[in-house]
């Protein structure tokens, strides 16, 4: 297992420097010249030139690549040309804010999908084997932004339950577990768990019909187990799969709820990340985009040594 | 993901592929699914014909109007605009952008993978660790941030979409290559003096095309939320054009007046998401292909 985790985590490290190299092509791939969105449009031939040996724009793309990285492994993302604050300040209080909403949504998308893939399965009565059926489809077909308008609607416009946007009661950004707080969550986590839960859900049910094929199904029925105790094989050989949907699902959820944060102006990662492309604000994209994936990455790597460490059948050459 | 049947997990393998059209047909939802997606499209196409207004034309008297109104039987828009017409014409962008980035991403992503699969090697390593590093990122983050670096239009949403589309397909067409590549048919084939265009196109691609088309179909749907939601974001198309993404964040301006016509854009990309997938499902079950 060690010399495993030890290969998975060598194996995980090209990635990430994969990564920083396509994040920070990103910023190339724009057309125009990045120099364009720092300065203001009068700016002089001599202010672009100043600005260019600044930002080190002109040099080769491949020691901006190496000048670039060298300072990340630093901690350095340089600042935000917004508001001149160090990215990686901006960055972090925006990832503890969307790490609240995954934690929340998280939880919710495993205990939703696990109680509808265990009802879909079949280990329960058939006839809601179908209900359940028709509603993880659904869940998988959801597009969340509308959920999440759809929620606003009934529970804020309509009915005055839920505040419909924000983090918290006072504009200070500061958050807390109380009563007072925990409403401003309820929609964002509700709308951000509809698809996982869902695709959490089918994981897990197709994983058990697939089990309950197997060979050894037959015997375990043959030597006369109860049905529970036939249940308790069948689940524990469908942890795996549905662990590893379950973690895919909580890492895409903090680099993927951009739609949902901006829905309810939840100051996250992805809120961050749609102001940093609309005020063309390049080093807070670079360090945002670079900072999730890193983080994805070894969410990852956390989910495949798990999985293996429960299952040593998947391990990956 | 492993997807089997109810009956137990036995999986249809006789009759083989020729028999899929009418398992398909047996199957009421997804038949009522394919039904619902071809009524859009024939109406997306006949826009100019099924439109009750031209969708650019505003009248301030009919700013959020009603569902129901007269000439405007979906309510307006923020610009009074008929929404009716503007679903309609917005059809053809929002379904082109759920197809043609999965139907791009099928074609590069499956020559990719088969090639890397076939070639082995060094050559998988290179195409397969670079699919790695895109697999690293959260899907739609990925979407996002390339549509955002390169700019709001069509265009650039499609090939960020087709970016995002790429490396899962990639992976399900090497995973099958490699497992067929030393069959014995395969082999056979070879040591026949077949060349390597030859056995591909007889021997590989027919056992590679089930997998990743039975996933891409199931990807469409994946496209289509996606697609709004970088119209949503504002990534998309650029106004005045109708797309049921931009529109569904347009309207949502009318959240308090007129809750019921902010709804409209994203019930149909929600319905049209569920018949994709309704539909997907059925091809699923019709090949009896296990994923």
């Amino acid at each position: 297992m060690i010399s495993y985790a030890i290969q998975r985590v060598l194996f995980a490290l090209p990635i990430a420097l994969g990564v920083s190299l396509v994040v920070f092509s990103l910023v190339h791939l724009a057309p125009g010249d990045p120099i364009s969105a720092i300065l203001p449009n009068e700016a002089s031939e001599e202010m672009v030139i100043e600005a260019r040996r600044e930002f080190g724009l002109d040099r080769s793309l491949i020691v901006q690549y190496g000048i670039w990285l060298g300072k990340a492994l630093q901690g350095d993302l340089g600042s935000s040309i917004g508001n001149g604050r160090p990215v990686l300040d901006e960055v972090l209080s925006a990832l503890k804010h969307s790490l609240i909403l995954s934690l929340a949504a998280g939880l919710l998308a495993c205990l939703a999908g696990v109680l509808l893939g265990l009802l879909s399965a079949g280990l329960g009565r058939s006839r809601w084997q179908h209900v359940v059926r028709v509603v993880t489809i659904t869940g998988v077909s959801v597009p969340h932004y509308w959920l999440a308008i759809v929620l606003v609607i009934v529970f804020s416009v309509r009915l005055g339950w839920l505040p419909p946007l924000g983090m918290s009661p006072d504009s200070s950004a500061g958050w807390r577990p109380d009563l007072n707080h925990l409403q401003f969550l309820v929609l964002p986590a509700i709308a951000t768990a509809a698809i996982p839960a869902a695709i959490i859900a089918r994981t897990m049910a197709a994983s058990i019909q697939e089990i309950l094929s197997r060979d050894f199904m037959i015997t375990l029925r043959a030597k006369g187990l109860p049905r529970s105790r036939i249940n308790v094989h069948v689940l524990r050989n469908a942890m795996p799969t549905t662990l590893a949907a379950i973690g895919l699902q909580i890492g895409n959820m903090l680099g993927g709820s951009v739609l949902v944060e901006t829905v309810f102006a939840w100051p996250g990662a992805g809120f961050l990340l749609s102001n940093a492309i609309f005020q063309r604000d390049l080093p807070l994209l670079q360090g945002t985009m670079l900072a999730l994936a890193l983080i994805f990455v070894l969410i990852n790597l956390l989910v495949d040594l798990t999985q293996s460490w429960l299952d040593p059948r998947i391990r990956r050459a | 993901m492993s997807y089997l049947h109810a009956d137990g997990g036995a999986m249809i393998r006789a009759g083989g592929r020729h028999a899929a059209w009418p398992r398909f047909m047996k199957q009421k939802a997804a038949m009522a699914a394919l039904c619902f997606i071809a009524a859009i499209c024939v109406l997306a196409v006949g826009a100019d014909i099924f439109a009750p207004e031209d969708p650019y034309r505003t009248r301030v008297a009919m700013q959020f109007a009603d569902i129901g109104t007269t000439g405007r039987l979906f309510g307006g828009d923020e610009l009074g605009r008929d929404i009716l017409s503007r679903l309609l014409y917005g059809a053809r962008i929002s379904l082109v952008m759920a197809i043609v980035p999965v139907a791009v991403a099928l074609v590069i992503g499956g020559a990719l993978g088969v090639v890397a699969g076939y070639r082995g090697g060094i050559v998988n390593s290179i195409i397969m660790r670079c699919m790695d590093v895109f697999y690293a990122f959260p899907s739609v983050l990925l979407a996002v941030a390339i549509a955002g670096a390169l700019g709001p239009g069509i265009a650039n949403a499609i090939i960020a979409l087709i970016l995002m589309f790429i490396p899962p397909i990639a992976r399900i067409a090497e995973s099958v290559t490699t497992e067929i590549r030393d069959h014995d048919y395969v082999v056979a084939a070879r040591l026949s003096g077949a060349g390597t265009l030859l056995i591909v196109g007889t021997q590989i691609l027919p056992n590679v095309a089930g997998p990743i088309l039975v996933f891409s179909a199931s990807q469409i749907s994946v496209s289509i939320i996606t697609a709004s939601g970088l119209g949503f974001l504002g990534l998309g198309v650029t106004p005045p054009h109708a797309e049921w993404g931009s529109m569904l964040a347009a309207l949502r301006q009318a959240l308090y007046v007129n809750p019921v016509v902010a709804m409209l854009p994203g019930l149909m990309i929600f319905s049209v998401s569920v018949a994709f997938n309704v539909a997907a499902d059925g091809l699923v079950r019709a090949l009896g292909t296990k994923q």
